[in-house]
């Protein structure tokens, strides 16, 4: 498998299909949106009919009004989660080559060398996760959490 | 002409797609009529079976219909972004698919010897982080459409989703994560042509599948985790008010998701176009070499039977998905969140831990993983059942006095 495929020829699509699939749905959405506007369909309009739903209730106010904070407490915390796991992909890339080889042959780190290249990168880790969890531990103990 | 077509990757890649939304966008519309169909075969009725033979042309009469009904806006709605929202979920959902490896390599017989294609839309390094990326701007879709329509429902509905789907997009990663720390690419056929030459990744890492699925029930919005769009409590939340085809958009574009995340599931957990596990071993038994053929060969029969066997799995998913929605109760708002935040994110993180600490050991034992990770299952089980308090249940108010708290039950509530 793997000399075949390293032989010529087999160069790997990469992000042109992609803008290519892009170009297409963005017709096709257009296309959905324009094939409902044909032209002959009945319409009538009128000022009660044209009030949002709110199970037949006339809306009062409008629906764009304060919500719960703790929506805002959960996006943070994504935010905080998920940029971490952003900067642990590529950790787990390269921990996984330097622990599979022992070190690395594309570069070295200066003073630390070669050869204590998984530990350090697995110290390096484990001190961002112990941060996280930190973090992790706060928020919980502060009830963020907790939904009633 | 065709042979220089099908005989650059571009080419074949571009074909793949052209045919991929084909497949997709009829696949989506008769996912409906299998939704009607299964559901009513779970509560003893006949379904949909007057359009057609079995009703097999509901579809097409529900497009129609589709097309030909009123489209409605609100007077107050932002009319901009109450058009923008479902076209954005559709264009969202439709990008998703292209990086799934569904073919793996083909020769065709026109070409030098020894030259192989890539059968499948795309391939980029970053495979896993693309459809993590492409998924989590579904959001925008829902969050747009329930904002755009000034409705308190609409709103409620985008803000629980909203919320819901940023939730759950964090123990996918921790269960993907543990899956590069095995693997060591992001790519997702070199994924799959490692779980070849070893075992599925559902065997190694089983906490993780189970991570996996019920984060792509929640990150699709299907039930039980279909709190956006509750009948009952929020009418058709972020969609009440959408009507025609900006109404099917939203639904193509959940089925297409549906779609997306079982591909995903098979890719990544089981073996992607492998027909059975342990192949490869299973090649050498009389009889069933053709297994470890499917698998590997880079005959175009080979490639078809394989794209058969990966949409088999695909479809298989996408029944285990309607099935659950006739099983299984809608969770509770405060359930939900609290099963993300202080069950699968503590779990998460703790394969994510040992998945680390055995890598920097060099993984002695190949079913070690799989080990440590049930260990981890059985000692969160334990802790929920000796801490007493349901992770589904009511919990205690933060302020212990407040007479308007709720208390929790003496028969606490389970899901």
């Amino acid at each position: 498998m793997t000399s075949l495929a390293q032989s010529a020829g087999s160069l790997s699509p990469g992000f042109g299909p992609i803008l290519f699939l892009l170009i297409v749905a963005l017709g096709l959405a257009a296309a959905i949106m324009l094939i409902s506007h044909i032209p002959f369909k009945l319409r009538r309009t009128g000022r009660v009919k044209e009030t949002t739903y709110e199970s037949g209730m006339p809306p009062i106010g409008d629906a764009r009004r304060r919500f719960n904070v703790r929506f805002y407490l959960v996006a943070m915390l994504f935010l905080l989660f998920d940029v971490e796991l952003v900067f642990m992909y590529p950790w787990a890339v390269v921990f996984f080559r330097t622990a599979k080889t022992g070190a690395s042959t594309d570069w070295a780190i200066p003073f630390i060398g070669n050869a204590g290249l998984t530990g350090f990168l697995f110290a390096e880790m484990a001190v961002f996760f112990a941060i996280l969890l930190i973090g992790y531990v706060y928020a919980w103990r502060k009830g963020v959490f907790r939904w009633e | 002409m065709i042979q220089e077509i099908l005989g650059s990757q571009l080419g074949l890649s571009i074909c793949i797609i052209c045919l991929g939304l084909a497949v997709i966008l009829t696949a989506d519309a008769y996912c409906i009529y299998f939704e009607r169909k299964v559901s009513a075969w779970m509560q003893d009725r006949y379904g949909p079976n007057r359009v057609g033979p079995l009703g097999l042309l509901q579809p097409l009469a529900d497009g129609i219909k589709f097309i030909l009904k009123e489209e409605f806006i609100p007077a107050r709605a932002d009319k901009i972004l109450f058009y923008i929202a479902p076209a954005l979920g559709v264009i969202i959902a439709l990008v998703g698919f292209v990086i799934l490896p569904i073919g793996g390599r083909v020769h065709w017989s026109w070409m030098p010897e020894g030259t192989t294609l890539l059968a499948q839309g795309a391939s980029v390094d970053i495979g896993v982080l693309y459809l993590l990326a492409v998924g989590s701007l579904t959001v925008y879709g829902v969050v747009l459409g329930g904002w755009a329509s000034n409705n308190k429902y609409a709103f409620y509905g985008a803000m629980r989703s909203a919320a819901q789907m940023l939730s759950y997009e964090v123990p996918l990663g921790l269960a993907l994560m543990t899956l590069i720390l095995t693997m060591g690419q992001l790519r997702l056929e070199g994924i799959v042509t490692g779980q070849i030459d070893s075992a599925w990744n559902a065997f190694l890492h089983p906490v993780a599948f189970l991570i996996m699925l019920i984060t792509a029930l929640a990150e699709t919005n299907r039930a039980p985790f279909d709190l956006a769009e509750a009948e009952q409590e929020l009418i058709g939340g972020y969609h009440t008010e959408y009507s025609s085809m900006k109404f099917a958009q939203f639904f193509l574009a959940e089925y297409t998701h549906m779609i997306t995340a079982s591909g995903l599931l098979t890719a990544l957990f089981l073996g992607g176009y492998e027909v059975l596990p342990f192949s490869r071993l299973l090649a050498g038994v009389n009889g069933l070499s053709w297994l470890y053929w499917i698998s590997t060969s880079v005959s175009p029969w080979a490639m078809v039977l394989r794209m058969a066997v990966f949409c088999g799995k695909i479809s298989f998913f996408i029944f285990v998905m309607m099935w659950l929605r006739w099983t299984l109760v809608r969770f509770r708002f405060d359930q939900l969140m609290r099963l993300s935040w202080k069950a699968l994110v503590p779990i998460g993180m703790a394969i994510v831990v040992v998945q680390g600490v055995l890598l920097y050991f060099g993984r002695p034992i190949s079913w070690i993983s799989t080990a440590a990770e049930i260990g981890i299952l059985v000692i969160a089980a334990m802790i929920s059942l000796l801490s007493g308090k349901p992770i589904t249940g009511r919990q205690l108010s933060l302020v212990e006095d407040d007479e308007h708290a709720i208390r929790p039950s003496k028969t606490p509530v389970t899901v």
